[in-house]
């Protein structure tokens, strides 16, 4: 696997006509008398590589087949270092497909004694692969959360956003996961779901959402599941290639910015959260980290960073933040 | 302007109010009212708007309630089964004046 910088600017994210030019989300903070800055941190993202067996129309690291990004086995080890060091809350491991990186079942393993909730971001398919069943033995040992995607409850438009075929695999893998205790009251067992809109329209509630998913799944699958998170697209890297081609990036960005919700702010993850690339920088989140804007504004590496960075430091901010502040935000 | 209709009014629909302001207010006051979260949910709402707006054919609010539809979480199927369900009262409600045109013609008929 290619161990190399990561690309400063993905394909994706050329500069077009912007309806909301940069800047533009800096000026709606500062009209509104807020400045975007660090709270306490109390989580870590791992995001451990671009590889993943999908090409999902929305992803804004434009992870796939052909990337070969991973994190090397030494960066993880600096990585668990970190983790020793600071004792977050939370560790989320984040991709790609974490499941295809060679060393993953090594950093769940060193991570899970550090922290007392370490999450897995599952696209469901890629766990399901064959081979994968000492991985999943690992998760239901050490608790791991899984968080997987699934944007919609019937077939087509999840297809559409992550491939032909997802859907069936993914139903498939649910119910495994329920198989073994996920998702199903009292076992200890964490099964979260993750919603994007399968286009360019803003999330439901995420109250209504949950509703609406654990009737479906249940009435129609049998599935269950604890919670889902209901987010907006982000409007970079394939996803944002997507709406510039189909003529939606105009109207999807005026939308994002009308629907600018100034409570959001208070609540964003990246001021709680710090974001470390495969390579092992830091970033405030993975969207800064797919625009290649680091944390404080310089590249850190995550060997050099010694404790939390500090409260009140800024966040740095481009136009794609009003994905996670339209309507209800990005909680 | 070449169509009778243009998207571009659909953003405009406030503008109705400027010669009328008093009774635009009370339209889209009480508009708002029968959207918002009822006995039904905004979704079921916004289906049932859907399904109506092909019924009486109105181009600005298939594209509203379309968009409104998926943005309140329902899927496709759901929405293309609420249009089969008017398109049955609409067929049905042509089928079943049938007994009339049945009942006259038997009357009339030797």
């Amino acid at each position: 696997m290619k161990q190399e910088e990561p690309r400063q600017e993905p394909a994706g994210s050329r500069r077009s006509d912007l309806p909301a030019q940069d800047g533009a989300f800096s000026q709606s903070l500062q009209g509104h008398g807020l400045e975007l800055v660090r709270g306490e941190t109390h989580t870590l993202q791992v995001n451990v590589g671009l590889l993943c067996n999908q090409a999902c129309r929305h992803c804004h690291l434009e992870a796939g087949p052909t990337r070969r990004e991973v994190m090397s086995r030494a960066t993880m080890n600096d990585v668990i270092a970190y983790a020793r060091r600071v004792r977050f809350e939370v560790i989320d491991i984040t991709g790609g497909a974490p499941e295809m990186v060679p060393d993953i079942e090594y950093l769940i393993g060193e991570l899970a004694p550090l922290t007392p909730r370490l999450m897995l971001r599952s696209n469901l398919t890629a766990l399901g692969q064959e081979g994968r069943e000492r991985l999943l033995e690992l998760c239901v040992r050490q608790r791991v959360v899984i968080v997987s995607s699934f944007p919609a409850t019937n077939p087509g438009q999840t297809d559409s956003q992550r491939g032909q075929g997802v859907w069936e695999q993914s139903i498939a893998m649910l119910r495994r996961l329920n198989e073994e205790g996920y998702g199903i009251e009292g076992s200890g067992l964490e099964l979260d779901l993750v919603a994007n809109p399968a286009g360019a329209f803003l999330p439901t509630s995420q109250q209504e959402a949950e509703r609406k998913f654990k009737r479906d799944l249940e009435r129609k699958f049998g599935i269950v599941f604890n919670h889902i998170y209901t987010f907006a697209n982000m409007p970079l890297g394939r996803f944002r290639a997507w709406l510039e081609k189909s003529g939606n990036y105009r109207p999807y960005m005026e939308k994002l910015a009308q629907s600018f919700n100034p409570c959001t702010v208070s609540g964003l993850m990246c001021r709680t959260l710090v974001s470390v690339s495969w390579d092992g920088y830091l970033y405030d989140c993975d969207f800064n980290q797919a625009e290649g804007l680091p944390l404080g504004g310089e590249k850190i590496h995550v060997a050099m960073m010694p404790g939390l960075p500090e409260p009140g430091t800024p966040i740095a901010v481009g136009d794609h933040c009003y994905a996670c502040t339209a309507g209800s935000g990005f909680t | 302007m070449e169509n009778y209709y243009d998207p571009a009014d659909l953003p405009k629909f406030a503008e109705i109010g400027k010669e009328a302001p008093e009774l635009a207010k009370k339209f889209f006051d009480y508009y708002g009212q029968v959207f918002a979260e009822g006995e039904l949910t905004e979704r079921e709402k916004a289906l049932i708007a859907l399904a109506v707006a092909h019924t009486v054919q109105c181009p600005y609010c298939i594209d509203a309630y379309t968009r409104a539809c998926l943005e309140k979480g329902s899927n496709l199927g759901e929405m293309t089964e609420a249009l089969h369900v008017v398109t049955a009262i609409r067929g049905g409600a042509s089928l079943v004046h049938g007994m009339q045109m049945r009942r006259i013609a038997e009357k009339i008929s030797m």
